[in-house]
């Protein structure tokens, strides 16, 4: 089993017509993922690879029947993208455009509020269910299916983590990117509670970074839900104080949310934290 | 964005938030200008983007003449946690009767805008929130831009005992809730919020940080930025769309994506070598971001090696390649490269890379080992 998508999912890609948006419209029907439309206003009744494209989000679900969206347009437009989805009650939507304004974040999370919504991202890769569906930016074929289950707020820390699992031979549930920035929509805790929940996933491994308050909340909820066995990885214990790293929430604001607090909460919380990505997989065995 | 008190007074008076009269001078004949408006006694504060100017004596209340060209130029010459100062606000000095403190900033964790504030204001607010929690009033806005008053009604109660400073508190949270959402700010604070020798509420400071996300809507702040503050280098990076931090190793990184980045940065600093820099090509790079970056590290003359670390996602690594032959070929790099691309498009790239004579890693541990050892 996975959490989240599987090979039964039908997603929509909004701003298909866009470099990115096509290319990897393109890329995840490659992998074998069920992309049954894609949203361009203005662009629709056109095809790009095979999809039918739609003025709006509500044509492509009474067309497609879609249960999930995923977003590649860009960061002035992403609010209107996520609110179109909210209004059409699209129960799972990925955003992976990256430069959202804070207060955008905080509207669309006003929105969600009271829905059964799941939002993945902003400024996140996406995520995938080795060998069923996957929904984002990740390459395919670095996954392999298998029953570790990964969260990150990384993307590209993840493909790493990723590519080691399976170079070990150790295959993922499903891998979960859930976005740099401050406001996110789906946090470490809701995805560490479906990873307990799924029978399928074994062992779990935490990407996380400096800034923010995230993993202490997970380290807090592993405690006291969590019993199966966590590996974590924590970025950025080199980072100098106070400089932004790219990500607006990796800014050490204080002294809880550098990477060695982090890492002392985890071990607290009985996570094992290793030193190097590439441990990962020893650790986890 | 940080941007000087001075700016920020000015955000203040368009949104009609009362602070006391002044401009800001860079010379002293400025500013006694200035005094002319408003009379003596003036503070003069240094205007720099950096906090403690007080303690490193960039403040200071002056009674006429002679004692503020003295003060002015004794301010003017200092040098604040390694910023010059520039420009010095001259403004009418407030007797202040009570100092608190006022702002409004984002709650990530709980994705909402939050009022904060307490009638313990002042420079030690920080150790007040640490000490005293209870003297800190946290007011959430539920995701509402205005304030509802029925609700905020207690709290500004609880600061205020007379009723005419409730009324008149409340009316500048309204002002400045309006300033921070329209101006899409993520930190909007007076401090301290005072009350004056009239018995008048006023901001006898103002600090306002804008989301650097949110400029595009806001060309008439984009203006206001001081890239004095900013390493010339990062400035370029910025206008380039490459996310830099120069640090002080010697071996340059050019990282896609900001977790690998600090992940490969660690790696380096962890197996014996000091990043010389954090890099992020970011992500949809096209070929000319590789060029731009390998130009901006090559100005720095201690870097004895470049690690290229691609793990291509929505980076394609064959636009990587073709940014490094193209950069082969149009400038000079006399450090070894260390190049290691895994992930979309990899092969392309590996086909690219070996056919010019160049080697690829594709384990991470491999290249930071491989340019640890380059770099000694």
């Amino acid at each position: 089993m996975s959490i989240l998508v599987d090979q039964n999912t039908k997603v929509i890609v909004q701003g298909i017509t866009g470099r990115d948006g096509s290319f990897h419209a393109k890329q995840m029907l490659d992998y074998g993922t069920k992309v049954v439309g894609g949203v361009t206003p203005g662009k629709g009744g056109q095809e790009i690879n095979g999809i039918p494209v739609f003025n709006s989000v509500k044509e492509a679900k009474e067309a497609t029947d879609c249960n999930a969206a995923v977003i590649y347009v860009p960061a002035k437009f992403a609010k209107d993208a996520m609110l179109e989805d909210i209004a059409n009650n699209i129960p799972l939507v990925i955003c992976i455009t990256e430069g959202i304004p804070v207060l955008d974040m905080v509207e669309i999370k006003k929105a969600l509020r009271n829905t059964s919504i799941g939002l993945i991202g902003p400024n996140c890769p996406g995520l995938i269910s080795p060998g069923k569906a996957k929904i984002g930016i990740m390459p395919g074929h670095i996954h392999k299916s298998g029953d570790v289950g990964v969260i990150s707020r990384s993307g590209t820390l993840t493909y790493e983590v990723v590519f080691n699992l399976t170079a070990n031979n150790i295959g993922q549930s499903t891998c979960v990117g859930l976005g740099g920035d401050p406001i996110i929509g789906t946090r470490f805790v809701d995805v560490l509670k479906l990873f307990q929940e799924d029978p399928e996933t074994r062992a779990i491994v935490m990407v996380g970074e400096i800034g923010g308050g995230d993993e202490q909340l997970a380290a807090e909820y592993i405690k006291r839900f969590v019993t199966k066995p966590v590996v974590a990885f924590i970025a950025g214990r080199t980072a100098p104080a106070g400089k932004r790293m790219g990500h607006a929430g990796a800014i050490i604001s204080s002294g809880d949310s550098t990477a060695e607090a982090k890492i002392q909460i985890l071990r607290d919380a009985g996570v094992t934290v290793v030193d190097f990505p590439d441990e990962i997989p020893q650790a986890i065995k | 964005m940080k941007i000087h008190e001075y700016q920020a007074r000015i955000l203040f008076a368009q949104y009609d938030i009362p602070t006391s009269q002044g401009d800001v001078a860079q010379t002293p004949d400025e500013a006694l200008l200035i005094t002319r408006q408003t009379g003596f006694p003036v503070v003069i504060k240094a205007q720099v983007l950096v906090g403690g100017r007080g303690k490193a004596g960039g403040v200071k209340v002056v009674g006429d003449e002679a004692q503020l060209k003295f003060e002015f130029n004794r301010i003017k010459n200092l040098n604040i946690k390694g910023y010059p100062v520039d420009r010095i606000l001259v403004a009418r000095a407030i007797d202040i009767k009570k100092e608190y403190y006022l702002a409004v900033t984002i709650d990530n964790i709980k994705a909402d805008v939050v009022v904060i504030a307490s009638a313990e204001g002042g420079v030690e607010i920080e150790e007040v929130a640490q000490t005293h929690p209870d003297k800190i009033i946290k007011f959430y806005m539920q995701g509402a831009k205005t304030l509802d008053e029925s609700r905020w009604a207690p709290m500004a109660a609880q600061l205020f005992s007379d009723p005419s400073l409730q009324k008149s508190a409340t009316s500048i949270l309204q002002k400045l809730l309006k300033l921070f959402f329209e101006k899409d700010c993520s930190l909007a604070e007076i401090n301290p919020f005072v009350i004056d020798e009239k018995g008048n509420l006023m901001a006898a400071d103002a600090k306002v940080i804008i989301d650097d996300n949110a400029l595009f809507r806001h060309p008439e702040l984009m203006a206001l930025r001081d890239v004095s503050y900013e390493d010339a280098d990062e400035i370029e990076a910025k206008e380039k769309g490459l996310s830099f931090v120069k640090l002080e190793g010697n071996v340059g990184c050019i990282v896609n994506g900001a977790g690998l980045a600090m992940g490969t940065m660690d790696e380096v600093n962890l197996l014996g070598g000091k990043a010389a820099n954090f890099l992020d090509v970011g992500g949809s790079s096209n070929p000319q971001k590789v060029l731009n970056a390998l130009m901006i590290l090559l100005r720095n003359k201690d870097i004895k090696v470049i690690l290229i670390n691609i793990f291509g996602g929505i980076t394609r690594c064959d636009d990587i390649a073709n940014g490094i032959l193209t950069a082969l070929k149009q400038i000079d790099i006399p450090v070894p490269l260390v190049i290691r691309l895994t992930g979309t498009n990899e092969k392309e790239a590996k086909e690219l890379l070996t056919t010019a004579g160049l080697t690829t890693f594709t384990s991470m541990r491999g290249a930071v080992n491989e340019a640890v050892r380059a770099s000694k």
